[in-house]
């Protein structure tokens, strides 16, 4: 039991500690390898770090809990971008410009249906068919991808709305506008986890599928419903960081699939399911930012920084392998 | 067999483990021709023994011997090439390759280039077969077998290095009677050539049967070796858990209510056909029948994971039709199902959860679930049933298999159910927990309950059973009531032969 405790707490407390560890040796080595005097660890430039996680981070909540589940969603990155899509272009739209600025909560609404939906095809094609997931959701990626180019060709879209922009770029208590998303969508989910018959079906659902069942647990809308919900915060994510940009090109959101599943993984969730947390995987997403601002701090470019988080996730896995061996063996007796 | 050295000798073997003695100072041996049993209960430290013997753990202390030649094992490779090989109760094998490529797996004769020589392999592999009798050859598909000729397969491996010893893990734990009669050919085989045998099984029967000497563990320590043929299983049991298991044929009786459960000409597809009977309240109706002959697809229909061709199932003389668990739990028919880590429990949670699994839907206090009530439940039936784990927040998996299987029955009762179908309550479960298994189910049902129980195992029928429904391939061949049944006649009705015909 104690044992057992030990490894929950260095597996679940493991990301915290990465953290910190990024945090002391950029401080350090930005001292000496800088490119610019400022310090790393300034605290405007923590803000914009959370800010600048929120895209990926938003999508990687609703990772983290189909993954639990035991599938994975490939198609959130073009989820994002055709929500993105809908969500400029629906300001454009003469009725919506007819509206003035109550145009705003209604593009939003679009937005997010958008993403709902889509992502109910996903649920809806795992329950009934019962393809794995990754082959439905590859699908759709490649699918929805399509939709992204068809609806405006390779041009981008574009619309500001300064209304917009401003509360996208508005700070409350010293957190910009994207940042509270992330957080609030964080609690709201970590509630949703470990709180909730939801949360509890999901855990079940993923470390013992055949189980489940035989509780009386249903699979399939439980899955359809996690879908959606995936679809709902790709599309909130698009929400969150277009309002402040304004243009959306057609290959945006591209990869964003795999960044999510990085931080995810990191954060210690198993690509088996059964196991995971929110917590965590804010901390997969924070680290991830932090590496990439890092290294950018001391002079590296981005293929550096791709090929180093590249090695530090091989790396995390391998380490989380043999924690995960140690338990096995001690609780083997 | 005095003046014979060991075959294998194990002596002052200790193993802990972080807070655990696992092994303490154990000695084992298995002479050449010997069929040599090692009992225990769960967690008595069998397998642990057998991973410092196959290299998977180093002991702390003790020492190997092989042909009294001291060895150290540090790897399932090592071992093997000291001779000394495992048919494991859970086959290892690939699917998709050959019999001959899953034989000589990593050993591949070859030619220049890496390229495999078949016809070596090919000839190689009949030449074993052969000797092992079996109807199928080296060029079968492993996938087209049975698991009883899979087991067979695996058997061979072993045979490709000349072994010294053969350790069997529960062998027969899937296997039906035909195909029990064949493996102990082989293992009679195999002692007629010298090869030590140890046979880890929880069936006495089988060890009665086919073994010379039996040795005992429990709790880590080694408890003694008994010649077979001077014992008897009271002796064994009481070794074992120190205290005796009781057998003896259900002669209980009280009163029973209305019927609970009745179906009537319930067949599906090519599973089971036209199966008829009903289950009272405060009885235990087993149901007994070879592996194969229906009876967990009947439990399945029942519970809804099935949709049966025809027929009707009545509940307090009702219709009603099943089309999911969710169904069949809304209704009060609960089944706890035969492969209780595959089914029953989801591992990796802890054990309030897994109990409250079905109903945390209703337990909720606002959007989410009431701590205190799931709790309190858990207390209940943990005191209830006599559940032993340190607290709630213990994972299920760590439990030993007698307290999941609790943890399973907790689930159900907590609901409440009209019906509990109990399929193969004690499979790998220690004999300790086995009798209080069976204690509860007999308690269950002068409580009121309407019980099913499926099992393959005859004294554990006979022992909770108020009536008996014999079947063989998917059909009802008999039905017994507990003072009517004889062994013989169960026997012949489960094998096909009607009991209209013997009487």
């Amino acid at each position: 039991m104690n044992s057992q405790f030990r490894v929950n707490l260095i597996k679940q407390g493991g990301i915290w500690a990465f953290i910190v560890v990024e945090l002391i040796f950029f401080s350090v080595a930005g001292e000496l390898l800088a490119v610019t005097d400022k310090a790393f660890m300034d605290f405007d430039n923590m803000l914009l770090l959370l800010k600048q996680s929120a895209p990926i981070g938003i999508i990687a909540l609703g990772m983290t809990i189909i993954m639990i589940n035991g599938n994975i969603d490939l198609s959130v990155g073009a989820i994002f971008a055709l929500s993105a899509i809908v969500l400029l272009d629906s300001m454009t739209w003469p009725f919506m410009a007819a509206l003035g600025d109550w145009a705003i909560p209604l593009a939003w609404g679009f937005a997010l249906l958008t993403g709902v939906v889509l992502g109910a095809v996903n649920g809806f094609i795992v329950w009934k068919t019962g393809v794995d997931a990754f082959i439905v959701t590859l699908g759709s990626m490649l699918g929805f991808r399509g939709l992204v180019f068809m609806y405006n060709g390779e041009q981008p879209t574009s619309h500001l709305n300064w209304t917009l922009v401003d509360f996208a770029e508005a700070q409350f208590l010293g957190l910009h506008t994207a940042t509270w998303f992330l957080l609030v969508a964080g609690l709201l989910l970590w509630l949703l986890m470990t709180r909730t018959v939801h949360g509890r079906n999901a855990y079940a659902i993923g470390n013992n599928r055949e189980a489940a069942v035989n509780a009386g647990i249903r699979v399939g809308p439980h899955f359809l419903w996690n879908f959606m919900l995936i679809g709902f915060l790709a599309a909130l994510s698009a929400v969150v960081f277009y309002s402040e940009s304004g243009s959306v090109n057609p290959n945006d959101g591209m990869l964003y699939e795999l960044w999510a599943i990085t931080a995810v993984v990191l954060g210690g969730t198993k690509l088996t399911g059964g196991y995971g947390s929110i917590v965590s995987t804010l901390g997969g997403v924070i680290a991830i930012q932090l590496l990439r601002k890092g290294l950018g701090h001391i002079g590296a470019d981005t293929q550096t920084v791709n090929l180093v988080i590249g090695l530090i996730l091989i790396t995390v896995l391998f380490l989380d392998r043999q924690l995960n061996r140690k338990g096995k063996e001690e609780l083997k007796t | 067999m005095t003046d014979q050295i060991p075959a294998l000798r194990l002596e002052g073997i200790v193993k802990t483990f972080p807070g655990v003695r696992a092994l303490d100072n154990v000695s084992f041996e298995v002479m050449p021709g010997e069929v040599h049993a090692l009992m225990g209960e769960n967690g008595a430290g069998k397998s642990t023994l057998m991973k410092v013997l196959g290299g998977i753990h180093d002991p702390d202390e003790g020492q190997i011997y092989i042909a009294e030649k001291p060895v150290v094992m540090t790897s399932p490779m090592q071992a093997k090439a000291n001779g000394v090989v495992f048919i494991h109760q859970e086959l290892s094998l690939a699917d998709e390759l050959s019999v001959a490529e899953n034989i000589f797996l990593g050993e591949l004769p070859r030619r220049s280039f890496g390229r495999v020589d078949w016809q070596t392999l090919y000839d190689a592999t009949d030449a074993i077969l052969k000797t092992l009798n079996v109807g199928f050859n080296a060029r079968t598909r492993l996938g087209d077998l049975s698991i009883a000729n899979q087991q067979m397969v695996e058997i061979a491996r072993a045979l490709t290095v000349d072994p010294r010893a053969v350790i069997f893990d529960e062998p027969t734990a899937s296997l039906t009677d035909a195909e029990k009669v064949v493996l102990f050919k082989v293992i009679a085989d195999l002692q007629s050539r010298g090869v030590g045998v140890i046979y880890i099984s929880h069936r006495m029967e089988e060890i009665f049967k086919i073994t010379d000497r039996i040795s005992v563990l429990r709790d880590g320590q080694y408890r003694g070796t008994l010649n077979t043929a001077e014992t008897n299983e009271e002796e064994v049991t009481h070794l074992m858990i120190g205290r005796k298991l009781d057998l003896s044929r259900n002669e209980s009786h009280h009163e029973m209510g209305d019927v609970a459960l009745e179906v009537r000409n319930l067949s599906c597809g090519e599973l089971f056909e036209d199966v008829s009977f009903s289950v009272r309240r405060g009885e235990v109706l087993g149901f007994y029948g070879l592996v194969g002959a229906g009876r967990t697809e009947i439990a399945e229909t029942i519970f809804g994971l099935r949709d049966p061709s025809s027929g009707q199932i009545f509940l307090n003389g009702e219709e009603v039709r099943i089309h999911s668990p969710q169904d069949a739990i809304r209704r009060g028919i609960s089944l706890v199902p035969e492969d209780r880590k595959a089914q029953g429990l989801v591992l990796g949670m802890n054990c309030r959860d897994n109990m409250t699994l079905p109903q945390v839907d209703d337990m909720t206090a606002g959007p989410f679930v009431s701590d205190g009530a799931e709790v309190a439940i858990f207390d209940q039936y943990r005191d209830k049933l006599d559940i032993r784990t340190p607290g709630w927040r213990q994972l299920v998996g760590n439990l030993s298999g007698g307290n999941q299987q609790k943890i399973v029955i907790g689930k159900w009762l907590s609901m409440h159910p009209e019906v509990l179908i109990v399929d193969e309550p004690t499979r790998g479960i220690d004999v300790g927990s086995k009798s209080e298994i069976h204690n509860l189910i007999r308690e269950l049902a002068a409580q009121g309950y309407a019980v099913i129980v499926i099992s393959s195992e005859m004294p554990e029928v006979l022992h909770v059973s108020d009536r008996i429904v014999a079947m063989f391939s998917g059909k009802v061949m008999r039905e017994f009531t507990s003072e009517e049944v004889t062994e013989d006649s169960l026997i012949q009705a489960i094998s096909g032969i009607s009991g209209d015909k013997v009487a």
